[in-house]
This record gives C-alpha cells, structure tokens and sequence, in this order.
C-alpha cells in the first residue's frame, strides 16, 4: 500500500514538474498531505490505508461540490525546517487546496506557523501538543485528535478511583512527555489534594535505559504510577517492569497504551489490570463504526489502527468542511469549520470554534491478556467535549487573532 | 658577550640522564657543529635550545637574556631561525609564498583580511630565492620540489627574519652527497654575507668537517670536547667514542 | 537514597556497559589498525540485531534464540569483511575524509538495506530461554539476563585480550595500531590482516547488537545512536585501547544509571531533574575528559601523524573567464525570480539551496584550509537561528538587528568551544565538536522557557520588503553571496594563509612566527559567525526553528555537502551543498529509498573520483589541457 501511495506520489511530483497539475484543478480538490511517513511507520502506515478509504467513499459518492477529492502526499522527514519546505511545495507546485497531517508536535506547530503565514487552511491530523490549539493556536489551523491534555484528563477518574497517593510519573524527555506530566499533575492536585509526586523519570525518547529506570521507581515506593511512553520505550519499560515485579502492587494509569500501534508488539508482556487510553476495535459496537470496520477490513485485509481512523475521520472532515465552505477558499473554510459537524468511526463530532479542536474522543478501559494477546476490557468512550475546558476558558489561552 | 650562552644544561627522562650539565657558547657569526653517538644527547640539546623541551637544570641565554621555557614563536621574533632534519614547508603553497608567508609573519602582517597574499612582499621573497637559487622556481608549487630544493626553500624562509642564530637539525640528513656539498657550500656563503651565526647538529662528517668553524662533541650526555676540526678530530677521547663511525654511511638519525 | 538501592543502579550500569563495550571494541581496533574511522560501525551493531531477531523468531526455542545471537555475529563479521574488500580496501590510502565520506555512505546504504529486509517497524524479540526470569539481589529483583550479560562483557575483554597479548595475530594487530609501515617491512599479508581485523570488529558490534535482543526493539535509528554512543566510549577510553573503552563504557553506563537513581534533586532552590541529564550525560562526559585528557582515559598521543593523501594545489586567484563566469551566474540567479513567476516554488528551494550553501561554506572554511574536521558545525548553525528567533518573537526586535545576532551568537559559541576544540586535532577534535554540539542541542531541547524545547520557537518571518518569496530569495542570495566573498577574500588573505600554514606544517608555521592556535582559533569563531548567519536566513525563511536543526544529523549533511563537493577546492561546497539540497528534495519525493540513493552516489564518487566533485571537475579540465596540441 505504501508503495502504491508513493507511486501516486511520484506521478503526482512528475506532473508537478511538467505544469500538468495546474491544469487538473479545475476538476480536482487537492489535499496536500505530509507526515513522518518513515520515522513513525507503525502509526502512519494504517493512517495512509485510512486516507485512502476515505478519498475512495468520498469520490465514489460523487466527490464534494462535484470535484473529485485528489491526495498528495509527502514525507516531512521528520524534521520542521523539511515540513515547511513540503508544505510549500505542496502549495505551490501541487497547487494544494488546503494542507493536512503532520504526527510529530514541533512540526505540527511548525506547519500551523506557515499556514497562518501564508493564509493556508492546514488541518492537523494527530500531533497531540496542546500549544497547537491554545498557547500558539492561530484561524488557518485545526486539529482533530483529543491533545495531550484531553488524553490525561480521561485517565483521572481511573487514578482518582484506585486510591494511589504516591505517584510516579515516567514519560520521554520532550513537550508531549512533560505537558503530560505537568497536566497530570496539576489534575490530580486538584482531585486528590493530598497526593504527592515521589519521583519522575524523563527518559530521552528512544533510548530509555529500562532496567534503571524500572529500578529508581521501584525504589521510591509508589502505589500509582502514570506513564506516557509509547512504541519502543514502552515495550522496554513494560518487560523491564515484569521482569522486576514493578506493576504487581502498584497501580498504573497509562496513555496511548491501548493503542493498537503500540498494545501489539507488546504481546503476551502486556500487562494487565493498566488503564489505558486507546481504540479496542474488536469490540466497538456502534454501527459506524462497524460500518467502518467492514469497508476497512474489506478493502485492506487487515484491522484498523487508531491511525487509521484518524486518517479517515481526516478526509471526511475535509470533504465536509469544504462542502459547507461551498468552495476551497481558505477563508470561507475557516468559517465552515468552525462549528462543523462530521461523522466518523467514534461517532459525531464538532470542531470548536473557540479553539479548532475537535471534540474526538477516545475509548479508556484495562488490559487483559487473551489468548497471549493485549486487548482493552471494561472500556467506555469519553467524548472529547466532556474532558475539553470550557470554550470561554480557552478563549484566554490563545493569542488574539 | 656570546650570542648563545649554554650553562649547566640537564635534562633526565625518567631515571635516565639524558643531558647532565653540558655548557657551551656560540659567539656571533660563527658556526658550530653539535655532534655525538647516537643516544648522545645532541636531540635533547637542540630541543631544550629550541624550547621544545625544558631543562631540569641549567640555562640558556640569548644575547644576554634567558631563553629557558621560551617557544618557537618568541624564539623567532628574537631572531632565532630554524631548519627542520626532514623539511618542513607549507605543501599547499608555491615556493615564493612560502617565503612571503615568513615575511609576512616577522612583519606582523598575518592578521590581516582583506588584500590577498599574491599581492604582498613578493619582490622581497624572489629576492630572497634569487638569494638560494630557487628563483626560477617560484611560482611552483612546494610540494613538487626535489628534496634539494625544498631544503634551499626552507632555508630561504628560515632567513626571512634576518635571524643571527640558525638552528639546523641534521642540515644533510637524507641527501645526497653531491647535494650536500651544494647546500653546505650555499648555507655558509648565505650566513657569511649576513654575519649569521649556526649552530647545527650533524651525522655526516664531511659536512661537519666542511662547514663549521668549532665543533661540539657530546658521548653520554656530556660534553667530552670542543675546539676547531682539526682538534676535535685528533682528540683521542673523540676517536674512542667514534671508533668507526665516521664514515660517509652514517647517515639516519 | 538507599546504599543497596544505589548499589542496585551500579549493577543496572554494569548490564548495560556490556554492548556499548562490545561495540566500541570493534569501533577501536579498526581503528587503532587501518585508521578509518568507521561511521557505518553501528550499522553493524543495527544488523546484528534485527538479524538474531528474525532467526529467533523464525526457528524459535532455545536453539533459535542462543544459536541466532552466534549466527548473527557471524553474519555480520562477514558481511564486515566483504564491504572491506569490495570498498574500503581501496581507500586506505585515501585521504581521511574520504574514507570517512564512504562509511557515511556505507551507513546509508545499510540503513535502507534493513528498511528493505525488516520494514520500518520496531521489533522486540523473544525474552531468552532459560535466562526469562530474576534473582533476587539486596531484596530487589534482578533480570537473570542482565547477570549474563554482566558476565559477558568482562569475558569479550578477556578474549581480545588474550588475542591480542598471546596470538601471532595479535601481535600483528599491535605492530600495526603502533607503527603501520613496520607490518610492510615485516612482510606481513597486509591486506589479509586489515580484513580479518575488519571482519572481527564487524562480529563484535553484531554480536553486542545480538545480545540486546530481549533488551531493546530493532529499530532503524539504532545506527546512529549507537555510533555516536560508541565513538563517545572510543574516544574516552583513548582511541585504540580496549581497556580504555572497557573502563569507559563501564563509566559513562554507571553515570546515566547514578543520574536516574538520583531523579529529582534540588540545587540550591532549584528543583533539577537528573533523569533527563541522561540525555546528554555521555557527550558532557566526553568533553569533560577531552579538555582534562585530550587523547582519553588511557589513549597515547598518536605515534605520528598520517600524512593525508595528495595535498591540495596553490590557490590561483580566479582569472578573467572565471571572474566573468561568476558574474553571469550571479545575473542569472538574481533574476530567477522572474523566471520563475509561474513556479514559486523554485524560489522556496532554491532559498533552501543558498542556505545550505552558506553553512556549508562556512563548515568548508574550517575543514578544508584549517584541516579542523568539525563534527559539530550545526551548534552554530542553531545557535544563531535560534538567537534570530528569539530576538524577533521574545524580545522584538526588528529585522535587521535580528539578523545581526546570529552572527554573534554563532561567534560567540564558536569562540568559547572552539578554545577548548582547536587544541586538538584528527579524530579527537571531531568528537570534541560533535561533543560540545550535542550539548548545544539539549540545552535547547530542554530549556523550555527560553527555547520552547522540543517544539521550537515560532513566529520568526521577515519583515517588508522580504517578505515575499521572492523577496527573501534575493535577500538570501545577496547574504550568501557576501558571505561567500568575504570568506574567499580571507582565504587569500595573510591569515587565510595563516589557516593553511598552520594546517600543512604546524611546526614550521611556529618557527616563522604564527600562532597556530590563534589562527585556528580565530577561523573556528569566523566559521562560527558565518554558520551563524546561515542560521539566521534559516529562522526568516521556516518562520520557526526547532533542536533539530543544531543535532548530529544536521552536522553530518553539513559534512556530507563539503566533501560530495570536494574539500580542496573553493567552489566545492558550493556545488556540494547545492547538490546534496537539490538531490534530497527530488529524490526523497520519488523513492523511499532517497537514503541509499544518495550513499551510492556518494560511494560511486569516492571510489572513482575521490577529490569530490569539483575534484573530478578540475582532474577534467586539467586532462582536457593537456590533451591540447
């Protein structure tokens, strides 16, 4: 699939260079994508199948506004200053109509930056950064994921509920890891006043040092435990903590863990009894999202991702936005999106016109171990809207337009 | 007062003496050759005079003030050349700005930025090249110079400061012979126009015996005896020291 | 703290000691016998690793994981030994940076080589059998593997130190590492040595890879970390010494598990959390030994210094067909912008080219006629982009005054690292940059309040008239140009001579006068400033910086740009720069393979025209002349 995408790509590039895309549109709406498609493959490669799903519905039932819904993607290299460079070359060379994706926070921010420059409707897909939408969030940009902030917030009642007051905190040494904990913190002060932070380990990301890690958290005796490692961190932290009996006392509140990105390759180490936030797709049963499912597993011969349905909900924001908006203009979309309603696989959602973000939700549960597999047990969907600040609270939060 | 006054000079390495209260003088315009064995001391000597090493004891005056601890720049500036035994010059250059590079430096002009070097002190440098016939080689580049050549070259940019003492380590080291006699032969018309003294250090004894006005013997990190060739080649405590060795052969260091 | 609990962490650092030992080792001995700095070593170590992944996964059991880990090394030693005859067998008599150039490449191609084979996907292997468990140590539970693998690093050392000690091939390997000529007159088979050494250093870095199966997931950026890891324990144990790297290895582990043991700490009111120091522990303890010992724990200086290849010819100033050359493509780039009305962007990369022209240049000035191989030019590059970007967005500052922050602050850090850096020379100053640049990076990553941390600092744009696409092309083009002149001019000037001098023969430079070291010192600042500057454009032309931008990569595409184009001459960064940007954005947008693309490039280039492209250029023009009647 990932190679039939940089085909298209590549065919896209070449027309590009000959002067054929200008031409093409006039019967086309460009959507010009980039993200860290080779840095972050286990999150981005579902992301692209959900994309292409999506485009597919949305030409298949006659395109928007009676054009058909065109994808140009670009890899961003993992670095903000390459991003910028392909958002550009999206926007000028692919005459892209309005810029989307991005994973990685500082390019996200980077990518808003040049949207606000330029006047681009850039429309983030995933980074998690709360500045994306409140310290530096600007008209041209909006984000459908629930941010870091919302993620912790759906963990609190877990952590108020199981009683822990000694805490410790373990999360990569860069902005998601530390807005994490501090928002983490600054909820549980306000739930359980007398709780207290024992110790807290920031790891670089990508390269914990697990077996030490593990050890001067065991050392400093907590009874809860807050993690926001992922991929390969978490899967070093995980095996390490087993192997040295740090989670069988002690409660664990976790973040992203139920993701099937990165509950998977923890395999029969997942461990059990954490509560996670995440996407058990097994067991969801609402009819969109067996709706989505079935088209997704049909299409592709695989199980969805979270990634994918970020990449789907993605494309049918777009394709709703810009039929509101009645056109690409940039402006127009802005207004349209503000307040827009879309339908996705975790049901409806609102972009908020007080900060852009999405009301996206997601699923919080346990783990469990069945059949030697990770899975999300006892899970229950909270909305974005019932984890958000109150619009007027944000309001404060972003600089004047 | 002597140009060069050496006075006690020790030096140990380890346990090892390597140099033990050898004294000295070099007197201006003369040039004195600084021989011995191998293993002798005459290294640690030159290398304590051209402050690359610092004696244990001992000292060492130039024109009257101390050059103990005193590095190769300052050495320079007080008028203190040096040749090197494998010759040292600037590969990347031409000939001419090897020698306009010294220039430039005993003028104080290296830390300027803005008019390129071509346009600077070349005549003086040609003038200097004419001095050791390499005039018709300037605008090569140094790194394509026979070992003759670059041995005239590096004693062309050594005499760009009008220095009054030339260091020369092993002067002939690694020529051959007909070359040796031409640049023993060039070096001290060259230093006998300038009234420059030298004190060098030499393996080859028909140099030795052909170019210095005094020689220095050291055996064992002493010095054993001094005074003019014919002298130093009659004294038997030399000889004992030299059963041998005084052939043409004796070339490495 | 407890005692048992930090005695506890000492056992942590011993575990982890052991693949960063058995890694450097090999890193150290390639070095210490054919004196190629291999930058593809963590490549091997990457290998090794996603190698006894797949056989342990795919036979399974006890034989599948044990008899992988052998299998892997192995492999690795050998696919060490052929990559030595097919490639580096031809470079050893190369200059320095052009081997260094083709392991660049090496690693490159590798990299992609396991993109290919393995996926992009992190993969953890198996838990070992028979070692899954713990003990239990001072009423902790201790991961029976780690004791094993406590166990195996002192055994490796023991091995290669009776190798080395008692074996006809290791007395080879010592005569070799002390006097290079002496194995030629000994009528050793030299070729034959330098590939078993190869081979051997290959085995041990697949083999410390290996033994991290159950430890840590294959990943493609393991190779460079691990490289720099690696160098880091090289360099402090002192080049070619395998005590040295045992003792350091066993040091810089025993330090970062002491920082996490010790987590919060507070400094005189200031709350400090020690954990996040581990990210930058190593490199702050590689530049702590380096100032204190410049050739590491128990290096030696080195016996005598290689002559590097073919030197450069004498700079000729540029003759009238050049300067008017020079003039027309000048022309020609000022009026890109009306020529490319109807593609903007045109402009946009080719702002980006001129960019990386001027850090690359700036990167040349110093590697070339300084001979100072910095590893670490990006610290300036970021120091002044991120000055840029906080005068505009903190401070307010207008346009212009921003702009000439950068220079001084790229200036500024050059001049107090580069005191520390241009004492040194060969592979310990590259590690002493490459050193003091990572900590430039954390400090940026990490100081929130000033730097915006990881995410960077936005809302740097360029005021009217630049504002403009086109605007700030011609602003950039009119920087770069200046800036290119000016360093040209110095080139030619006394104390671009000077650089040269002190370069070609610091001895005699000394004897007639020049302070080498002053002259370095003051190349690396002006290095620094016009970094620094290139940086500036950087800010205005993103509108955003981050800490990517001062990290290793970023150093290792400056270094890249210079040498594809040519270090020995003056337009070779130029075209170098140029290339390497152009070919980036067009092939990265067509292949996913972009990376060993180019490494092939670059290999293609080294092995038939190792001067680089303005080298093979020159070699051209000079066949051409001659073949003149």
């Amino acid at each position: 699939m990932n190679a039939r995408f940089a085909r298209v790509a590549a065919a896209a590039a070449l027309a590009g260079t000959l002067g054929i895309g200008a031409a093409s549109a006039q019967d086309t709406i460009t959507i010009g994508e980039l993200n860290s498609y080779k840095a972050i493959p286990a999150f981005l490669e579902p992301y692209q199948k959900g994309m292409e799903l999506a485009v597919a519905e949305v030409n298949e039932a006659g395109g928007v506004l009676g054009r058909e819904l065109r994808i140009v993607t670009r890899d961003d290299g993992a670095n903000p200053g390459d991003a910028v460079r392909a958002a550009e070359e999206l926007v000028t060379r692919e005459g892209a109509d309005v810029i989307a994706g991005t994973f990685l926070s500082n390019i996200g921010l980077a990518v808003s930056e040049y949207a606000k420059r330029r006047k681009v409707f850039f429309l983030a897909s995933e980074p998690l950064t709360d500045k994306l939408t409140w310290d530096n969030g600007n008209r041209y940009t909006f984000r459908l994921r629930p941010s870091t902030y919302m993620q912790v917030a759906m963990l609190m009642d877990a952590a108020e509920a199981s009683g822990a007051k000694r805490w410790a905190l373990v999360y990569p040494n860069y902005e998601y890891g530390t807005s994490a904990a501090e928002t983490f913190k600054q909820l549980l002060k306000e739930r359980v006043p007398d709780a207290e932070i024992v110790t807290e380990q920031a790891p670089p990301l990508r390269g914990i040092d697990a077996g030490s890690v593990v050890q001067a958290i065991a050392d400093s005796q907590p009874d809860g435990i807050f993690n926001a490692l992922f991929a390969g961190d978490l899967s070093q932290f995980v095996r390490e903590g087993q192997t040295r009996g740090l989670f069988d006392e002690t409660a664990v509140v976790s973040l992203l863990t139920g993701e099937p990105e990165y509950l998977d390759p923890l395999g029969a180490d997942t461990p059990t009894g954490w509560v996670v936030t995440g996407y058990p797709w097994s067991a969801i049963d609402t009819p969109e999202h067996a709706a989505f499912l079935a088209a997704y597993q049909d299409r592709f011969d695989t199980y969805p991702r979270l990634g994918s349905v970020v990449g789907y909900a993605t494309i049918k924001s777009l394709a709703a936005g810009i039929e509101k908006a009645g056109s690409t203009d940039p402006e127009a979309l802005v207004d349209a999106f503000e307040g827009l309603d879309v339908e996705t696989p975790f049901g409806p959602i609102t972009y908020r016109p007080s900060d852009h973000q999405s009301t996206m939700g997601a699923f919080v549960g346990h783990l469990d171990l069945v059949d030697g597999k990770g899975q999300m047990v006892d899970f229950r969907y909270v909305a974005g809207e019932d984890v958000l600040p109150a619009e007027d609270v944000v309001k404060a939060l972003r600089p004047a337009d | 007062m002597s140009l060069l006054h050496v006075a006690g000079l020790t030096k140990h390495f380890g346990g090892v003496v390597a140099l033990d209260g050898v004294g000295f003088t070099v007197e201006a315009g003369e040039v004195v050759a600084l021989i011995g064995p191998n293993g002798a001391g005459k290294s640690t000597c030159f290398n304590l005079i051209n402050g690359q090493l610092a004696p244990d004891a001992g000292g060492i005056s130039f024109d009257g003030a101390s050059i103990v601890g005193i590095g190769p720049r300052r050495l320079f500036r007080m008028g203190i050349g040096r040749t090197f035994q494998i010759a040292a010059v600037f590969q990347s250059m031409t000939v001419v700005e090897n020698v306009q590079m010294a220039l430039l430096s005993a003028n104080r002009e290296i830390f300027r930025f803005l008019r390129g070097v071509p346009r600077r002190r070349r005549g003086e440098a040609l003038a200097l090249l004419d001095r050791v016939g390499l005039a018709g080689e300037a605008d090569r580049a140094a790194r394509t110079l026979a070992y003759g050549d670059l041995k005239r070259l590096e004693l062309a940019v050594a005499l760009a400061n009008r220095p009054r003492l030339l260091l020369m380590d092993e002067p002939a080291a690694g020529m051959a012979p007909q070359e040796r006699a031409d640049l023993v032969s060039l070096t001290r018309r060259v230093v006998d126009a300038d009234g420059t003294a030298v004190l060098f250090t030499e393996h080859s004894m028909d140099v030795v015996f052909a170019f210095a006005d005094r020689i220095l013997v050291l055996a064992e990190g002493r010095l054993i005896a001094q005074g003019a060739p014919e002298a130093v080649r009659a004294d038997p405590l030399v000889q004992a020291h030299y059963l041998g060795t005084t052939t043409d052969t004796e070339d490495g260091p | 703290m407890s005692l048992e609990a930090l005695l506890f962490q000492g056992l942590n650092g011993l575990a982890q000691a052991s693949t960063l030992f058995m890694v450097a080792a090999g890193l150290s001995l390639v070095f210490g016998v054919t004196r190629i700095v291999n930058l593809a070593h963590g490549s091997f170590m990457m290998l090794g690793l996603y190698a006894a992944w797949t056989l342990a996964t795919s036979l399974g059991g006890a034989l599948g994981f044990w008899g992988g880990i052998v299998v892997a090394a192995l492999g690795v030693g050998l696919l060490g030994a052929v990559l030595e005859v097919a490639i580096l067998r031809r470079l050893y008599r190369a200059p320095e940076l052009f081997q260094l150039l083709s392991t660049f490449a090496i690693l490159l191609v590798l990299n992609d080589l396991a993109l290919f084979l393995w996926g992009p996907e992190d993969l953890l292997g198996p838990r070992a059998p028979g070692l899954s468990g713990a003990v239990t140590i001072l009423d902790r539970r201790f991961p029976s593997y780690d004791l094993f693998l406590i166990a195996a690093g002192p055994l490796v050392l023991l091995a290669l130190h009776l190798v080395v000690t008692r074996s006809r091939f290791g007395r080879l390997i010592r005569a070799a590492t002390e006097d290079r000529e002496m194995v030629g007159a000994l009528g050793v088979n030299q070729a034959l040595l330098f590939t078993a050494v190869f081979a051997l250093a290959a085995a041990l870095a697949g083999l410390g890879g290996a033994l991290q199966l159950p430890r840590q997931p294959a990943t493609l950026t393991l190779d460079l970390e691990v490289i720099a890891d690696a160098f880091v324990v090289t360099v402090v144990g002192g080049m070619g010494s395998l005590p040295g790297a045992f003792l350091a290895a066993i040091l810089i582990a025993e330090i970062k598990a002491l920082c996490i043991a010790i987590g919060q700490v507070s400094v005189f009111g200031v709350a400090l959390n020690l954990s996040k120091f581990t990210l930058v522990a190593e490199f702050v303890v590689m530049a702590v030994v380096l100032i204190v010992r410049p050739y590491g724990l128990l290096g030696r200086p080195p016996v005598h210094v290689r002559e590097g290849g073919e030197p450069e010819a004498p700079l000729r100033p540029a003759g009238t067909p050049a300067r008017i050359a020079a003039v027309a493509v000048l022309a020609c780039l000022a009026a890109l912008p009306l020529a490319a009305t109807g593609s903007p962007y045109t402009l946009v990369l080719a702002t980006d080219i001129l960019i990386a022209v001027l850090f690359a240049a700036s990167l040349h000035f110093i590697m070339g006629p300084a001979g100072l191989h910095s590893f670490g030019h990006a610290a300036y590059f970021g120091l002044g982009a991120y000055a840029t970007a906080i005068a505009v967005t903190r401070l307010g500052l207008p346009m212009g005054p921003a702009m000439l922050i950068a220079p001084t602050a790229g200036g500024a850090g050059a001049a107090l690292f580069g005191w520390f850096s241009v004492r040194l020379s060969g592979v310990y100053l590259a590690m002493l940059t490459l050193a003091f640049a990572q900590i430039v990076w954390s400090i940026l990553y990490q100081w929130e309040g000033l730097t915006g941390g990881s995410n960077g600092i936005f809302g740097a744009w360029p005021a009217a008239p630049f504002d403009s696409r086109a605007g700030f092309y011609l602003l950039a083009l009119g920087v770069t140009v200046a800036g290119l002149l000016a360093l040209r001019t110095a080139l030619f000037s006394p104390f671009g001579y000077a650089m040269r001098a002190g370069r070609d023969s610091p001895l005699r430079a000394e004897a007639i006068g020049i302070g080498v070291f002053r002259v370095h010192w003051l190349a690396f600042i002006l290095a620094g400033v016009f970094a620094g500057l290139a940086g500036a454009l950087f800010a205005f032309a993103k509108g955003s910086v981050s800490p990517e931008i001062a990290s290793i990569a970023e150093s290792v595409d400056g270094l890249a740009m210079v040498l594809l184009g040519g270090v020995h001459s003056l337009l070779g960064p130029i075209v170098g720069a140029s290339v390497f940007t152009w070919l980036s954005d067009t092939v990265s947008r067509t292949t996913d393979y972009w990376r060993a693309a180019l490494g092939g490039i670059i290999l293609l280039i080294v092995l038939v025209q190792p001067g680089g492209i303005m080298g093979g250029v020159g070699a051209l023009g000079r066949h051409l002349r001659r073949a003149r009647p």
